[in-house]
């Protein structure tokens, strides 16, 4: 008896413990945030502040260039994702309703795509950059984004068409509407979901970019927030307070994004980098 | 109007579709049982649309991948630092930046530090991964509920922010970490700086790796899981296989392409990890953290040897398109099995 609670405990109990190992971290850096200086240097952790109080976040709303940087971020990354969703949209409609000589290369370039390796590239990239004398700007930026998220995106969208049946489109035709128009107003209205959980997952992959936006743009004002925050705890000493806030501040798009899509994110994970 | 398809389809497909015409595909054949009007468009135009639909992407990836990536290999035969950058000198040296690379005990210090820590952190991503994947198929809905949204917000922390919080985690006077092995007994740890030592550094950096890489195992694990069928389990049971009998002669076997894909996945995002590596201590202490990607980066731009830097990053590249095509072998083997 006493062996049989065991065993039908011990999962739950592990479960528990992995939930505040994985959870802990986010929990730290949002109670922090909201912890008054003294609580955050005290000699025993205040593990639930109860004198919360929005002062961090204020200090980091009003660091130098905060908003202007939020603006980059936002540009960039909108840029970025709603230029590559343009592009894959022709080029995945291609790949999920056509058969042509060559789609097997291309949707193997894709997948080779998808796992470029840019973080290596840097050096190269500020070359490229820096003879067309665009180092702070924000263009280079946006494009490469693009392109970074433009596999994945060509990907996922290729997976959507594809579920679309085809009949609907061909009836379409059949009632008198060109390709295009079929594709305009039958096919593209039942993407809606599609292109939403794409574009977003787009838009982390560029918002959290960090190593080209180090190399690119050195200027304080042409920044993106990745670069931002990691300079934010040199920039203000040991104020933890306030570096937590900035962190918050920037994670809470994304988590968001995340719990809205967990579903979703699952299954278009696999499907891409799995199945093959 | 009718000049125009016919340049459209001796561009891309032109040669192909001179010999032989093209074959009769599915698409085609459905196409042709149709009725007068959706034949009426199978013309020249067809057969160039979807290179039309593909050029805008092609462009693209050609000119802002394919160009840095040539640009890469260019530099790196060229011997290129602070000088030259300034004054936009060229100035080939062929083979010096890869015989100095090559040569170079530095170098091949960290190609040994790079792949002993992918090999920590893909063992423990895969072996903690799965035990959370079977995990997580065991539990009850309320209980995997909870622990999926513990997964959640590891998996989403943008990896920057989740960097900062895990410097904050680690602080040598007020972190909680250190608090807490105190508080257990372990009081040396008091005011423990965990980014002064080469190991403790690497410590927390696969901590962060590891914490951050391990629900998409998970998850992925989980969706696998959950298409091997019950009976299967019973039958194996019945047979009087234990738990781990289960696991090596049922999940296993079923899931070994998946394990293989996985794995390939985790080496090469482990591999060319630079956020995590560079943000939390830059390297440092004394250079003694840096990987593969931190050492080209710091090499080139930190210490401005661009070509140099170059040379270490193909030579990181190539190493990385190996374990791609292993990846794409594995992939392809699956695809065969399923």
């Amino acid at each position: 008896m006493r062996r049989s609670l065991f065993s039908r405990a011990w999962p739950n109990v592990v479960a528990v413990l992995l939930f505040v190992f994985f959870a802990f971290p986010v929990y730290w850096m949002a109670s922090t945030a909201f912890k008054p200086r003294g609580d955050i240097i005290a000699d025993t952790p205040v593990f639930v502040p109860l004198d919360a109080t929005l002062h961090n976040f204020d200090t980091a709303v009003s660091a130098d260039h905060f908003w202007t940087l939020v603006r980059n971020s936002l540009t960039v990354t909108i840029g970025a994702v709603v230029l590559s969703l343009v592009i894959a949209l022709s080029a995945s409609f291609a790949l999920a309703r056509m058969r042509f000589r060559g789609r097997g290369g291309v949707l193997v370039t894709v997948m080779l795509a998808q796992m470029a390796p840019w973080e290596v590239m840097v050096i190269a990239m500020y070359m490229i950059v820096r003879d067309q004398d665009m180092l702070n700007s924000l263009v280079p930026l946006t494009l490469f984004y693009m392109v970074m998220v433009l596999p994945f995106t060509v990907w996922t969208l290729r997976g959507f068409i594809a579920a679309v049946p085809r009949e609907l489109e061909e009836s379409a035709m059949v009632d008198g509407c060109g390709r295009t128009q079929a594709f305009l107003r039958v096919v593209f209205p039942l993407l809606a979901p599609g292109l939403m959980s794409t574009s977003l997952f787009g838009f982390i992959t560029a918002w959290n970019e960090y190593p080209l936006v180090l190399i690119l743009n050195k200027q304080a004002d042409k920044q993106t927030l990745p670069l931002w925050l990691t300079q934010f705890q040199t920039a203000f000493g040991d104020d933890w307070g306030a570096t937590m806030a900035a962190s918050t501040l920037f994670a809470i798009p994304v988590l968001l994004v995340f719990l809205v899509l967990q579903r979703k994110a699952v299954g278009g994970l696999t499907a891409g980098a799995v199945k093959g | 109007m009718a000049v125009q398809p016919e340049q459209v389809t001796r561009g891309p497909g032109g040669g192909a579709g001179v010999a032989g015409g093209p074959p009769p595909t599915g698409h085609r054949a459905r196409r042709r049982r149709g009725t007068g009007p959706v034949r009426r468009r199978h013309t020249a135009l067809d057969r160039g649309l979807p290179y039309l639909l593909l050029l805008p992407a092609t462009a693209v990836t050609v000119l802002l991948l394919g160009w840095p990536l040539l640009e890469n290999v260019l530099l790196s035969f060229q011997n290129l630092n602070a000088r030259q950058l300034i004054q936009h000198l060229t100035e080939w040296n062929g083979v010096d930046n890869y015989r100095g690379t090559l040569t170079n005990e530095d170098f091949w210090r960290v190609t040994g530090r790079t792949v002993a820590f992918t090999a920590v952190n893909v063992a423990a991503i895969m072996v903690f991964g799965a035990l959370v994947g079977l995990l997580l198929n065991r539990l009850g809905k309320g209980m995997r509920l909870l622990l999926s949204l513990g997964l959640v917000l590891a998996w989403a922390m943008p990896v920057v922010a989740a960097t900062t919080v895990y410097q904050w985690l680690f602080d040598t006077r007020y972190g909680v970490v250190n608090w807490s092995l105190d508080a257990l007994g372990w009081h040396s740890m008091a005011e423990y700086n965990w980014f002064g030592g080469q190991y403790s550094t690497f410590f927390v950096i696969t901590l962060l790796i590891v914490w951050y890489s391990v629900p998409f195992v998970a998850f992925n694990l989980y969706a696998a899981l959950t298409t091997i069928p019950a009976e299967l389990y019973e039958a194996a049971r019945m047979d009087g296989a234990g738990a781990w009998k289960v696991f090596s002669h049922v999940v296993l076997p079923i899931l070994r392409p998946f394990f293989l894909a996985t794995t390939f996945l985790e080496v090469i995002w482990v591999f060319k990890a630079f956020t995590q590596v560079y943000a939390i201590n830059h390297g440092g202490p004394d250079r003694l953290t840096e990987t593969l990607p931190v050492y080209a980066f710091v090499e080139g731009v930190g210490n401005q040897h661009y070509g140099m830097g170059a040379a270490i990053s193909v030579l990181t590249i190539v190493v990385l398109l190996v374990l791609m095509s292993s990846y794409f072998r594995v992939v392809a083997q699956q695809k065969d099995e399923l």
